[in-house]
């Protein structure tokens, strides 16, 4: 008898703790934004300053044709089944007119997927998959930064120059691990035929037991090594290579390990000259990311990581397409947003008409050891513009909306 | 150079002897800190029987502890005398645990302490992240062993070969203490039988925290002596605590050269596996404990466990079907649940919809851990199977939204046909973790079997069609579903196959002594149970419109577990009660607050203490003490109390 009951009360305490859903008050705008707070804070927690930033610059301008932004932001968990509760939540009940965020690929997909249902604009900030753009990709989504394809483009530019044959790849064994092994072989083969690639290990993400697999890569002996694990792994990887000797006269290739967020715990044991796409703050002398800096560390008085200019930019580029949509419509936010250009702190980007994705760049460079800190050196932004590849090719890759 | 293909390279380029003797030297070095873990929790759970999900938590406040003390003294003695007090600091936190919250609960349902440790575990997630911060730490390294050893070519880490030397060091002193100790003398006679322990006058109180500080401290040490190696970071705890808990279980349960033995297996099986398969290690350790467990159902070093001996100062209440008063309410309540879309949002409706959902789920578990006595730590394999089951037949076959759901949780009943056939053979922890390396190998198939499964991808764009789009619809489809399920499940608790489940849960040799076939009996239920997950799951696919390889994940089967346990695991309507506090808690934590972690696990324990039996077990005790007599429940209370350690 009492579990019944018990549902419907249940249940009822359940509805009072939402149906306090604020109704969208006239005057001001909603975002709904959802990300891995509890998951991954170390990447999460600038994401969340970036943000924070970006509101209160945009509505210190007058808000969005005169009406105030407000975000209301979510925890995901790090799960896609949360993602779609929380999603589901903005939504239904805080009625906002876009959704945004997500970091992890499978969420950022759920979260697509669920947008595209409910017919919900969505502004994808940090996911990196292909997927989200090209083979699942779907006329409610747009991506904000740069793809695995268009870092693996970038990385392979510099890569084919180096006299490497021999290459081994180490990547986390996920989704984002195998595309980005695969795509970047996939380019590198194209421009060098000559390479072979000798040994390839992929540690299960988060849990890499990394005395044995960089005792395997230095067997095979390869001339280049392929690295895509990040975060804890990452350090463990280096630790281990360092000790062992792994990188000592091989030349390293290495996704996102420029970003301070994953740079900045290896301290005194960053391995120098490693080729990596990042973000090396303390060397962009832009008047664009000048301002951003400035602001971001009177704000906070804390140094911005990659995580800060992707939260940033991504409520940037929201209020932008609000302005213009004039409208919180999604047909007429998707109509606003395709071919729209605007500034950011890595200068001007625009979302392609063609597969929603912007051209955010990335700076690629090489990591040194400066002061007993890991930081990057000569680096260049590229363009995510000349990273992606023909109209033609990426019409095949995506369905028809 | 002029290979041209992978398997002429490696064929071409054979390592020489020395890496395979360095790489078995760092497999073995990868097995101090899992055996300096596993030794603590084994000795544990040899002697208190608590399973302690918290040991996880425990490795990584020792890390985290050791880091802070290591970087504010420097030197060698700084360094290693860190570590030490690190472990002791952490050994004092486990100490206040196990007197503040463990001691109320000994004589709780078993397992009703992993409730506990839950939460804890939960808690210390958060509270970690509000100390030490966000960032990924990185500790110094230990001063003298900083380099590596040239061996033939090939570098050794110093600090591998003081990690190789130190678990041996700590077997042989733990091989003392007990040998050797009277202290140690107790703790063998109470991992044999507790009970006999305490009769005979040992102050067990003093022996079960003594025995937490000890298993306490070596996870800490463990963690510690990571630092050089590791990044510290608040994931760490997840990382470590289920291979632990399998490499205690391979190497049999309280046995600690068991744990030993078991660490280095698993750590150089990885070690020379990579060499031939990259990709092995995300599935290994449970491949070897599920071959181990089918061929030594207890463990490498582990014996048959003892007839247990019930709990004494138990009273339960005796099972019985709802009187027709109480049917009457059941629907009442079940009406006024369908009522809810005339005054509730959307929001709110789907969110009803995945607390009905998982009524279910946490019904079909109830079902086999309450009823049947058999506790599934990978519950969700056919939840998740019932998903997946789902989307291939939504997306793949095409097949309409009724057929799929009426065929998609087969693939549940099919999973569980066949891995319920190997985990009956088992019993107690055992059986839990043999489920839990079939549900982690369904996991990792769904993970790694990209082109099927859409690997982490997912597969997507499972929606429901139109007639059950709108959230109403959905959710009186879901409501539907969880009241004919948990009724169909409380038809069979009553029926006589319900009553010969009870019989082999309260005693197995008794039930086959009446005639009863108890694994025959126990895999039925083991299928149904698993089919009534996979309707839950397949309901799931379509409320969330894609399907990922965590339906199937480790955290769903405890969310399951937690579920039962919350709501009373001796009870027959607890789990119901227990889905809807714990996920309606959940996702309204989730949605308010980014430390839901911290005030879930903080929710968790409070129940813990004030509902040592669960929610509906207190209540139900609160209504029969103010109903009847004592003398009535006496009677009945001395056949229902033996089901307690069975509940294992």
């Amino acid at each position: 008898m009492r579990r019944s009951y018990l549902l419907g009360a249940g249940l009822a305490i359940a509805v009072t703790g939402m149906a306090n859903a604020a109704m969208a008050q006239s005057g001001e705008i909603k975002i709904g934004e959802i990300n891995s707070y509890s998951l991954l804070p170390a990447f999460t927690e600038p994401y969340r300053k970036g943000w924070q930033l970006a509101v209160e610059e945009v509505n210190a301008a007058g808000g969005i044709n005169g009406k105030k932004l407000v975000v209301v932001s979510k925890d995901d968990g790090g799960k896609p089944a949360d993602a779609t509760t929380a999603a589901n939540e903005l939504v239904s009940s805080e009625n906002v007119a876009m959704l945004t965020g997500t970091f992890l690929s499978n969420i950022g997909l759920a979260v697509s997927d669920f947008a595209n249902q409910k017919k919900v604009f969505f502004l994808a900030a940090e996911p990196l998959t292909d997927a989200i753009t090209w083979s699942k990709g779907n006329r409610y989504t747009f991506r904000l930064r740069p793809s695995n394809y268009m870092q693996a483009a970038m990385l392979v530019e510099e890569a084919a120059k180096l006299p490497a044959k021999r290459w081994a790849t180490i990547a986390p064994n996920y989704e984002y691990g195998q595309s980005a092994v695969a795509v970047f072989k996939k380019l590198m083969s194209e421009k060098r035929p000559d390479i072979v690639w000798v040994d390839e290990q992929w540690p299960p993400q988060g849990k890499i037991d990394a005395g044995p697999v960089v005792q395997a890569v230095a067997a095979a002996n390869p001339e280049a090594i392929l690295n895509v694990t990040f975060g804890a792994d990452l350090v463990k990887l280096v630790r281990e290579g360092n000790t062992r000797g792994l990188f000592k006269n091989r030349s390293v290739v290495s996704f996102l390990t420029g970003e301070p967020e994953y740079l900045d715990p290896l301290k005194d044991e960053t391995p120098e000259g490693w080729i990596v796409t990042g973000y090396p703050w303390y060397d962009i002398k832009t008047p664009d990311h000048d301002k951003f800096l400035k602001a971001y560390q009177a704000k906070f008085n804390d140094y911005p990581r990659l995580g800060s200019i992707v939260g940033y930019q991504t409520i940037k580029a929201a209020a932008a397409i609000l302005a213009k949509a004039n409208s919180t419509d999604p047909e007429k936010l998707i109509a606003a947003t395709e071919g729209l250009s605007m500034p950011s702190p890595f200068g001007e980007i625009t979302f392609r008409k063609i597969d929603h994705q912007s051209t955010l760049g990335a700076y690629v460079g090489k990591t040194a050891l400066k002061d007993g800190k890991g930081v990057m050196v000569n680096s260049v932004y590229r363009k995510g513009t000349d990273y992606l590849p023909s109209d033609a090719e990426v019409e095949k890759l995506r369905p028809k909306d | 150079m002029d290979e041209t293909t992978d398997t002429e390279t490696r064929a071409s380029k054979r390592p020489p002897m020395a890496f395979y003797f360095v790489q078995f030297l760092t497999g073995l070095a990868s097995a101090a800190s899992l055996f300096l873990v596993a030794s603590g929790l084994s000795i544990i759970f040899g002697v208190t029987r608590i399973v302690n999900f918290a040991h996880g938590a425990f490795y990584m406040l020792g890390a985290y502890v050791a880091f802070t003390l290591t970087e504010r003294f420097s030197g060698a003695l700084g360094f290693w005398g860190g570590i030490v007090v690190a472990a002791l600091v952490v050994a004092v936190v486990g100490v206040i645990v196990e007197m503040v919250l463990l001691r109320r609960i000994y004589h709780a349902p078993e397992l009703f302490q992993l409730l506990a440790t839950f939460g804890l575990t939960l808690m210390v997630e958060d509270l970690v992240v509000l100390i030490w911060g966000p960032d990924d730490l990185l500790g110094r390294r230990a001063p003298g062993f900083k380099g590596a050893v040239d061996f033939f070519g090939q570098n050794i880490p110093t600090y591998d070969l003081f990690l190789i030397a130190i678990s041996p060091i700590v077997l042989g002193g733990l091989w003392l203490l007990f040998q050797r100790t009277r202290w140690g003398v107790l703790v063998r006679a109470a991992t044999q039988d507790r009970d006999m322990v305490a009769a005979l006058g040992v102050n067990q109180k003093w022996l079960f925290t003594s025995v937490f500080a000890l298993g306490v401290f070596l996870a800490a040490l463990g963690g510690a002596l990571q630092i050089p190696r590791d990044a510290v970071h608040h994931a760490l705890d997840l990382r470590i605590i289920v291979d632990v808990f399998v490499v205690v279980v391979i190497g049999g349960l309280g046995s600690i050269i068991g744990a030993f033995v078991a660490a280095v297996l698993v750590s150089e099986l990885n070690a020379f596996g990579i060499l031939i398969f990259p990709k092995i290690s995300i599935i290994l350790v449970f491949l070897v404990m599920a071959v181990v467990l089918i061929v030594r159902p207890w463990g490498l070093f582990g014996k048959p466990e003892a007839a247990a001996r019930r709990t004494p100062g138990l009273t339960v209440n005796p099972w019985r079907p709802l009187t027709t008063n109480e049917r009457w309410l059941a629907m009442a309540g079940l009406a006024v649940a369908a009522m809810l879309p005339l005054f509730a949002g959307n929001y709110a409706l789907t969110v009803g919809s995945e607390i009905a959902i998982f009524v279910i789920f946490a019904a079909s578990l109830h079902f086999l851990m309450s009823v049947g006595g058999l506790a599934s730590f990978g519950h969700a394999a056919y939840f998740g199977l019932g998903a997946y089951g789902v989307a291939f037949l939504a997306k793949m076959a095409g097949l309409p939204m009724i057929v799929s759901l009426l065929v998609g949780p087969l693939l549940g009943l099919v999973g569980a046909a066949i891995f319920g056939f190997f985990a009956v053979q088992l019993s107690g922890v055992y059986f839990a973790m043999l489920t839990l390396a079939f549900a982690q190998i369904v996991w990792s198939i769904a993970f790694q079997w990209v082109t099927v499964t859409g690997g982490d991808n997912g597969i997507l764009g499972v929606w429901p069609e139109k007639w059950a789009a709108g959230p109403a619809s959905f959710y009186w489809l879901s409501l539907g579903v969880a009241a004919i399920a948990v009724a169909i499940l409380r038809v069979i608790v009553f029926s006589p196959f319900g009553f010969a489940l009870r019989a082999t849960r309260d005693s197995l040799l008794r039930s086959e002594a009446i005639g009863i076939d108890g694994k025959r009996v126990q895999w039925t239920a083991f299928v149904i149970a698993g089919t009534v997950a996979g309707f839950a799951g397949s309901l799931f696919a379509y409320l969330k419109g894609s399907v990922f390889p965590d339906s199937l994940g480790i955290s769903l089967s405890v969310d399951a577990l937690v579920m039962v346990l919350l709501g009373g695991v001796e009870t027959v309507s607890g789990a119901v009660v227990g889905a809807i506090v714990f996920k309606a808690l959940n996702i309204w934590l989730v949605s308010q607050t980014d430390l839901s972690k911290l005030v879930l696990g903080g929710f968790v324990v409070l129940i813990v203490v004030a509902f040592p039996k669960g929610i509906v077990g207190v209540l139900e005790t609160i209504r029969n003490r103010r109903k009847s007599s004592s003398s009535e429940s006496s009677s009945k209370s001395s056949l229902a109390t033996s089901r307690i350690e069975t509940a294992e």
